[in-house]
């Protein structure tokens, strides 16, 4: 089940954020996303927007945080934390 | 005294990060008016250096124009020199309200509301038309200012892939359901000079029922055949329902900005916007001179002309040199590097040729995208542009980069 929902999000990152030409970039479970620029600070609502609707919970603001949003585990915790 | 020294340290301790992160802004002093040639003093206490100025805003070269100038004055003499009011209270002269007028009918729009800047038009106007059953869907690499009204507004948002309308197009799909949704764009993007396809976006927004606002600072004036803008360009003027611009940059370069479209969309912002209601009105003499700016534009295309000329002499003598350009035909010309330290050691040399230019690097654009921006003006003239070429041509030499493309540069400097 975790693990549906990590490639669920990686999958998602990659479609969402990663540039179809830019064969260079891969992107694995721990590979920083904000930190390095694959996703900026703004567009980073559109993953939350996502995580909200695919996995049925409410993210507060003050937790969905640039440094709780960096890698895709640390997603998978911050979305659990909510679920539980 | 609250200002302990504690909380001096932890401020000092704030700016030295900066500076280890590598992104701190150094003091720049021009010591003359703005202009193509101008004196700076740099760094701080150096002694005064005559450069030929390439990254000004200065598109249409009015900072410094004669006729610009004596409006401004005559605007001083006639109107005094500052408003002491917000504009809904006792800042509104009859100046103001034929400044707007001639903004709607140069943009093609039906109604205009200046504001302070254009930072805070952006500032003001998604809180003033829009709520928390809304949505406001961003290109990615929209300017700060309307991120940041973006973010003072309760609306909900949703960004997509910078330019990417199959994109565009799956978010509008998704938004669905929202009550009003507003797609937000800058006409041309500052940091790369792409020009937004306008046509497509506007088309996609009618096809599902959404309304569009182009930030257009960096095209009003000069971009479509008579200078309208990025909607002239695309011949779909009537299609945009919201434009934001500035005199800051081609129209004036002092101060000032609008929000310019549907009339009751404006008067919200009239009724709403807390930059509008709670700041000072633009300057009588900012406000002639402005005036005078519009005339100038209307009247005929001679401007607008030139900088398009000098745009691509530039572009293609950088080309031609062997520098790597990032595609385009707005003013705005990315000397693409990828690596920071060489953008900035290369701009620093370019300084020392007579040049005035500076490095981007991240954050300002994304990681590894790093450039020297060149802003062209209709003030350079051909021997201004000629010489800036050859001082790219041997600066690029002595880094070895000329002829390189993306992969050569990096695999040469990193990313």
């Amino acid at each position: 089940m975790a693990d549906e929902m990590k490639d669920m999000i990686l999958e998602y990152v990659i479609e969402e954020y990663v540039d179809e030409e830019d064969d260079e970039e891969e992107v694995g479970y721990d590979t920083p996303l904000i930190s390095s620029g694959i996703v900026d600070s703004f567009s980073m609502v559109s993953l939350k927007v996502f995580l909200e609707k695919k996995c049925h919970v409410s993210l507060p603001d003050k937790e969905a945080t640039p440094e709780a949003f960096d890698t895709v585990n640390k997603i998978c915790e911050l979305v659990r934390r909510f679920q539980d | 005294m609250a200002y302990s020294a504690k909380a001096r340290e932890l401020f000092a301790e704030d700016i030295q990060a900066i500076r280890d992160k590598g992104i701190y802004k150094e003091k720049r002093f021009i010591c003359s008016s703005q202009n193509a040639e101008i004196e700076v003093e740099y760094p701080e206490g150096a002694p005064k250096k005559k450069v030929l100025n390439f990254c000004a805003n200065n598109y249409l070269g009015l900072s410094n124009h004669p006729e610009i100038v004596k409006a401004a004055h005559e605007g001083l003499d006639e109107r005094g020199f500052g408003m002491s009011s917000v504009r809904f209270i006792c800042g509104t002269q009859d100046i103001h309200r034929e400044l707007q007028d001639k903004v709607s009918d140069f943009l093609g729009m039906e109604d205009t509301l200046l504001f302070p800047s254009c930072m805070d038009a952006n500032s003001g106007v998604f809180e003033s038309i829009l709520g928390p059953e809304d949505l406001i869907l961003a290109d990615r690499l929209i300017h700060a200012s309307l991120i940041d009204g973006i973010k003072l507004c309760s609306a909900q948002y949703d960004t997509f892939k910078h330019m990417n309308m199959k994109h565009l197009k799956k978010k509008l799909e998704l938004h669905q359901d929202k009550r009003h949704v507003l797609v937000v764009t800058d006409g041309v993007f500052s940091m790369d000079g792409d020009l937004a396809p306008l046509d497509e976006m506007c088309d996609l927004c009618d096809q599902y029922g959404a309304m569009i606002l182009v930030d257009e600072s960096h095209a009003s004036g000069f971009i479509g055949k008579t200078g309208r803008g990025t909607h002239e360009h695309f011949d779909c003027i009537d299609q945009v329902d919201l434009i934001t611009t500035t005199f800051g940059k081609g129209l004036g370069g002092a101060s000032g900005g609008c929000v310019s479209g549907k009339k009751e969309l404006i008067e919200l912002c009239r009724q709403n916007a807390r930059p509008y209601l709670f700041s000072n009105s633009m300057a009588p003499p900012i406000v002639n001179a402005s005036i005078k700016v519009m005339d100038l534009v209307t009247k005929d295309t001679e401007l607008r002309d030139k900088l398009e000329w000098n745009a691509a002499y530039f572009r293609k003598g950088v080309e031609e040199a062997g520098l790597c350009v990032r595609p385009g035909n707005t003013p705005i010309v990315p000397v693409m590097l990828y690596n920071a330290k060489l953008a900035n050691d290369m701009s620093r040399d370019m300084y020392a040729e007579g040049i005035y230019v500076i490095g981007f690097f991240f954050p300002v654009v994304p990681s590894g995208a790093a450039r020297i921006r060149v802003q062209l003006s209709a003030a350079h003239t051909k021997e201004h542009i000629d010489k800036a070429v050859a001082a790219f041509k041997k600066v690029g030499e002595k880094y070895g980069i000329l002829g390189l493309d993306k992969k050569g540069i990096i695999e040469k400097y990193g990313m």
